[in-house]
C-alpha cells in the first residue's frame, strides 16, 4: 500500500495549479471565487484556453489530440480544475459523444467530429431522455424513419440541457418500431440547425435556463451520422452511462463547496465570535471532510484499479451514489451557515457577502445531481443485482 | 389529553380549506411572483379580514376574537398547504403581536386595528447583520431626541417590510449591543425608512431597512423594555413556520403521492416500487410527527412560563429542521427531472420549506435551547 502521489505527479499538479492561476481570465475570476453561473459564451472562452494548452480533454488519447496523460495525471488535472472554480466545461462533446465517436465511429465520423470539440467550434448537447423515458429509457419512442438516404425524426426529448446553445445533438432514435424495447435503438447526430428542430429552454428551481425541451418534426438526418450499427444504438447507450457515472464523484468541487462552508463559518459571527469557533460546527464540517475523504479514497483506489487495467469495480459503482450525495450535503452545509443570508435569491452584489450568493440557487439545482446520469435509486438497483447478487 | 378540533375549529379549517381553494390556487401565487408586484394582493388580505382571520389571535378589547395559538396554527396549515402568499405571519403573528403585547390603547387604535381589519399591514424588523438568531444583539439605536427618539441602524430580511404601512422595529435606547436591558420597540411608519426590495428563495419580497436617524414621537415607543415581548413574539413566528410547514409538508406529501401514483416507467407505476413506497412512508412519519409537535408548539407558545415556551416551541422547530427538508427533498427526489423545473409546484414546496427552516431560528439554534432547557 502506497497512498502518496510519485514527486513528478506532485509537480505536474503544481503545474496545473499555477497555469490555472495565470490562465483564468481575470473578467473571470469573480464569477469562479463564488461559483456563480457562467454564461455559455464564458464556459466556451475557458474551453479554448484549455484546448490551446492542450488540456481541454484530460481523459482522449493523443492520436485524437488528447494531452496522452495517464490515470493519475488525468483525475489529477480534473481535480485541479474542479477546485479552482474555473467554468465547468460542457460534458457532452468532450465526455459524452467524443469518447463514443472514438469507440464506434467510422474514420470519417472521427474526422469530421473530433477535431471540432476538441477545439470547442461545436458545442453539443445529448437527447437520451423523453417525457416518457427517464430512468426507463429503452421505453424511448423518437422515431426515425427510413427514407432512403437519411432518417426522418419525429418526436420529443426533454431535459436537454443547453440544448438552446447546441449546434449538434446526439440522440437515441428508433430506428425499428417493430424489434423489441432496446432492439430497436439507434444512435443519431444531428444538426441542431436542421430545419424542423425547436427547442424550449426551461427555467429550473436554480433560477436558471439550465435544460429544454427539444422537439423534432419531419427533421432530415443523413445516414451517414449513424454512429455504430444500425438498431444498435443502446450498446452505444450503455457505454456512455458507464462514461458519465465516473464523472460524477465531483471529489474536486465538492472539496471546493467544503472549503466555502468553511469560509462561512469563519466569516460569520454569532454572540460576536465566528462560527467556526463552535465545537459542534467544527464537528458538523468534519463530519462532511470525512465523507468527502472516504470517497476520495474510493475515487484513487478505482483510479488505481484502471491504471492496472482492472474492471471497474464495486468502488467506482458507489462513486456516483456517494458523490453525488456528498455534492448535495456540501451546499446543504453552506445553506445551513448562512443562516438568514439562506433567504437571498437572485439579489443585486452586496446583499450578503459575496461567496455566497450563488449558495441558494446550487444548493437548490444540485438536487438534481442525485437524478441524472441514473437516478440514485436506479443505481442501487443496478449495484444490488450486479454487484450483491440479489435476487430479481 | 384531548387533541380533537372544537366544531368551530372544525369550521375553521374547512372554511380556510374552501376559501384558499376559491380564492388562492397555487397558480396565483405564481402569478404574483412573476409579475412586478408587492407578491400579493391587498384585497386578499382584506377579505381574510372580513373572514375574522386576521382577528383571532387577539383580545377582544383590542377588537380580536381571542382565540387561541392553535386557531393560527390551523389557518396557517392550510395557507402553506396551498402556498397563499398573503403576509398573515409577518402582519399579524410578527408585527400585531408585538403591539399588542406592548402597545398601548392609543397605539392599538392607530396600528393595530387597521391590520385586523386587513385594510392595511405590519412587519416586525428584527434580524441585523451579526446577529443571527440572537434577538439580544440589537446595534440599532434609538438617541432621545427633542421629538422623542431618533433610530438609527439597519434591519435585514423584514418579511412584507416592502409593503407594510407600518413597521415594529427593534433599537437599542441603553447599554451594550448585546445587552438583554435596554431594548426598546418603535413603530415607524414605512415611508420614514429607506426600503431595499429584496427577493427572498421561496418567490416572496423582504425588505432590507435603513434607518437614517429616523425620527419618531414618544408615542411611538412601544411598552417599556422591548426583550422579552421580542422573544415571545419571534417564538410565535417559529410556531407559525411550524404550522405552515406543515401545511407544506402534508401537500408535499400528497403532491407526490399523486404523481409517483400515475407516472409510468419500466411499464409500471413507480408508485408501485418497493423504494420509492418505503420513502415515502418515511415522508408520511415525518409528516404525522410534524403534526404532533405543530401542537405542542401551537400549546405551548401562550404558556405563561418561557422556559416551557421555549422548549415546546424548539423542540417543534427541530423537527420542522429535519423532518421538513426531508421531506421536501425527498419530494423533488421522487419527481424526477420534473422536480427540478420552475414549472411544476413542487419546487415551490422545496424552496418555501427551505425558508421556514432559515427563519425564527434554524435547527443548531433550536437544538441549543432544547439543550439548555432540559
Ligand atoms: C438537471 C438535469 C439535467 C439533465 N440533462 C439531461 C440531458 O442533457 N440529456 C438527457 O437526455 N437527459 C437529461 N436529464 C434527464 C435525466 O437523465 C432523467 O431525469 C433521469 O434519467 C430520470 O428520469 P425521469 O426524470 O424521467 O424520472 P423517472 O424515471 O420518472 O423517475 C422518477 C423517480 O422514480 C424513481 N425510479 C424510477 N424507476 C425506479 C425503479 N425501478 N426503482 C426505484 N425507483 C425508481 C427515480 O429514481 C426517481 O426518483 C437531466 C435531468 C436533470 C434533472
Amino acid at each position: 500500500m502506497d497512498l502518496s502521489f510519485t514527486p513528478e505527479e506532485r509537480a505536474f499538479r503544481e503545474e496545473v495549479r499555477s497555469f490555472i492561476a495565470s490562465a483564468l481570465p481575470a473578467h473571470l475570476k469573480p464569477k469562479a471565487e463564488i461559483d456563480g453561473h457562467f454564461e455559455i459564451d464564458e464556459i466556451m472562452e475557458w474551453h479554448r484556453i484549455l484546448f490551446q494548452k492542450g488540456w481541454v480533454a484530460p481523459h482522449w488519447p493523443k492520436e485524437f489530440g488528447g494531452p496522452g496523460l495517464d490515470v493519475t495525471r488525468r483525475f489529477i488535472l480534473t481535480e485541479e480544475l474542479e477546485l479552482s472554480g474555473a467554468p465547468a466545461l460542457l460534458p457532452f462533446g468532450l465526455a459524452m459523444v467524443g469518447p463514443l465517436i472514438m469507440q464506434f465511429g467510422n474514420d470519417a465520423q472521427k474526422k469530421r467530429y473530433l477535431p471540432k470539440i476538441l477545439s470547442g467550434e461545436e458545442k453539443w448537447c445529448q437527447g437520451y431522455s423523453e417525457p416518457n423515458a427517464g430512468s426507463d429509457l429503452a421505453s424511448l419512442k423518437l422515431r426515425a424513419d427510413d427514407a432512403g438516404d437519411h432518417f426522418v425524426l419525429n418526436g420529443q426529448k426533454t431535459w436537454t440541457t443547453y440544448a438552446q446553445y447546441a449546434d449538434w445533438i446526439f440522440l437515441l432514435a428508433r430506428t425499428d418500431a417493430s424489434a423489441k424495447k432496446q432492439s430497436g435503438i439507434s444512435f443519431l447526430l444531428c444538426d441542431m440547425k436542421t430545419e424542423g428542430v425547436r427547442v424550449r429552454p426551461t427555467l429550473t428551481i436554480g433560477g436558471t435556463h439550465a435544460f429544454c425541451d427539444t422537439f423534432f418534426e419531419n427533421v432530415k438526418v443523413p445516414k451517414e451520422n449513424l454512429v455504430g450499427p444500425l438498431h444498435g444504438g443502446w450498446t452505444l447507450a450503455k457505454a456512455l452511462l458507464g462514461h458519465e457515472r465516473t464523472l460524477v464523484a465531483a471529489v474536486g468541487s465538492s472539496a471546493r463547496t467544503l472549503l466555502r462552508a468553511k469560509r462561512i463559518a469563519r466569516d460569520t459571527l454569532r454572540d460576536g465570535r465566528p462560527l467556526s469557533d463552535d465545537p459542534l460546527v467544527r464537528a458538523k464540517i468534519a463530519r462532511m471532510e470525512c465523507r468527502l475523504e472516504a470517497l476520495k479514497m474510493a475515487n484513487y483506489r478505482a483510479i488505481a484499479g484502471a491504471k492496472h487495467g482492472h474492471a471497474p469495480g464495486a468502488e467506482s459503482s458507489i462513486l456516483k451514489l456517494r458523490g453525488s450525495e456528498i455534492v448535495q450535503g456540501m451546499y446543504e452545509l453552506c445553506l445551513e451557515l448562512m443562516g438568514h443570508n439562506a433567504l437571498t435569491w437572485m439579489n443585486p452584489d452586496g446583499t450578503v457577502p459575496g461567496s455566497e450568493q450563488w449558495v441558494g440557487p446550487n444548493y437548490n439545482y444540485l438536487r438534481a445531481a442525485t437524478i441524472y446520469a441514473g437516478s440514485n435509486e436506479i443505481q442501487k438497483n443496478i449495484i444490488a443485482k450486479l454487484i450483491l447478487g440479489l435476487p430479481s | 389529553m384531548q387533541f380533537d378540533l372544537s366544531d368551530d375549529q372544525r369550521l375553521l379549517v374547512d372554511t380556510v380549506t374552501s376559501f384558499v381553494k376559491k380564492e388562492s390556487p397555487v397558480e396565483r401565487f405564481r402569478r404574483l411572483r412573476d409579475e412586478d408586484s408587492i407578491g400579493w394582493s391587498r384585497e386578499v388580505m382584506k377579505k381574510m379580514g372580513d373572514l375574522g382571520w386576521l382577528a383571532i389571535p387577539f383580545r377582544e378589547e383590542l377588537g380580536g376574537l381571542g382565540g387561541s395559538f392553535v386557531d393560527v396554527a390551523l389557518i396557517l396549515e392550510q395557507l402553506g398547504a396551498a402556498l397563499v402568499p398573503e403576509p398573515y405571519l409577518a402582519s399579524i403573528v410578527l408585527g400585531g403581536m408585538a403591539l399588542a403585547h406592548a402597545g398601548n390603547a392609543e397605539q392599538h387604535g392607530r396600528y393595530l386595528a387597521p391590520a385586523i381589519e386587513g385594510s392595511k399591514t405590519l412587519a416586525l424588523a428584527y434580524a441585523e447583520e451579526d446577529g443571527r438568531y440572537d434577538l439580544a444583539r440589537v446595534s440599532t439605536r434609538a438617541e432621545k431626541s427633542a421629538k422623542g427618539y431618533r433610530l438609527s441602524g439597519k434591519k435585514r430580511w423584514v418579511l412584507n417590510g416592502h409593503a407594510a404601512d407600518a413597521i415594529v422595529v427593534a433599537a437599542r435606547v441603553g447599554g451594550e449591543v448585546a445587552d438583554r436591558e435596554g431594548i426598546g420597540l418603535f413603530v415607524v411608519d414605512r415611508d420614514a425608512v429607506k426600503i431595499d426590495v429584496v427577493r427572498t428563495m421561496d418567490g416572496h419580497r423582504a425588505a432590507m431597512v435603513t434607518l437614517d436617524g429616523v425620527e419618531v414621537g414618544a408615542d411611538q415607543r412601544l411598552g417599556d423594555e422591548g426583550l422579552p415581548v421580542l422573544e415571545r413574539v419571534v417564538d410565535g413566528g417559529a410556531a407559525a413556520a411550524c404550522a405552515e410547514g406543515l401545511g407544506l409538508m402534508n401537500a408535499s406529501l400528497r403532491i407526490t403521492r399523486d404523481y409517483i401514483s400515475q407516472r409510468e416507467q419500466f411499464g409500471l407505476k413507480i408508485g408501485s416500487f418497493q423504494a420509492l413506497q418505503h420513502r415515502a412512508v418515511d415522508m408520511f412519519v415525518e409528516t404525522e410527527l410534524a403534526r404532533g409537535t405543530t401542537i405542542l408548539a401551537a400549546v405551548r407558545v401562550e404558556d405563561p412560563d418561557p422556559r416551557e415556551r421555549q422548549r415546546g416551541v424548539s423542540i417543534a422547530k427541530v423537527h420542522l429542521a429535519s423532518g421538513g427538508r426531508f421531506v421536501a427533498q425527498q419530494s423533488v427526489q421522487l419527481h424526477g427531472g420534473i422536480g427540478i423545473t420552475d414549472e411544476a409546484d413542487i419546487g415551490l414546496y422545496f424552496k418555501r420549506m427551505h425558508v421556514l427552516n432559515a427563519l425564527f431560528g434554524d435547527e443548531d439554534h433550536h437544538l441549543a435551547r432544547v439543550a439548555a432547557t432540559g
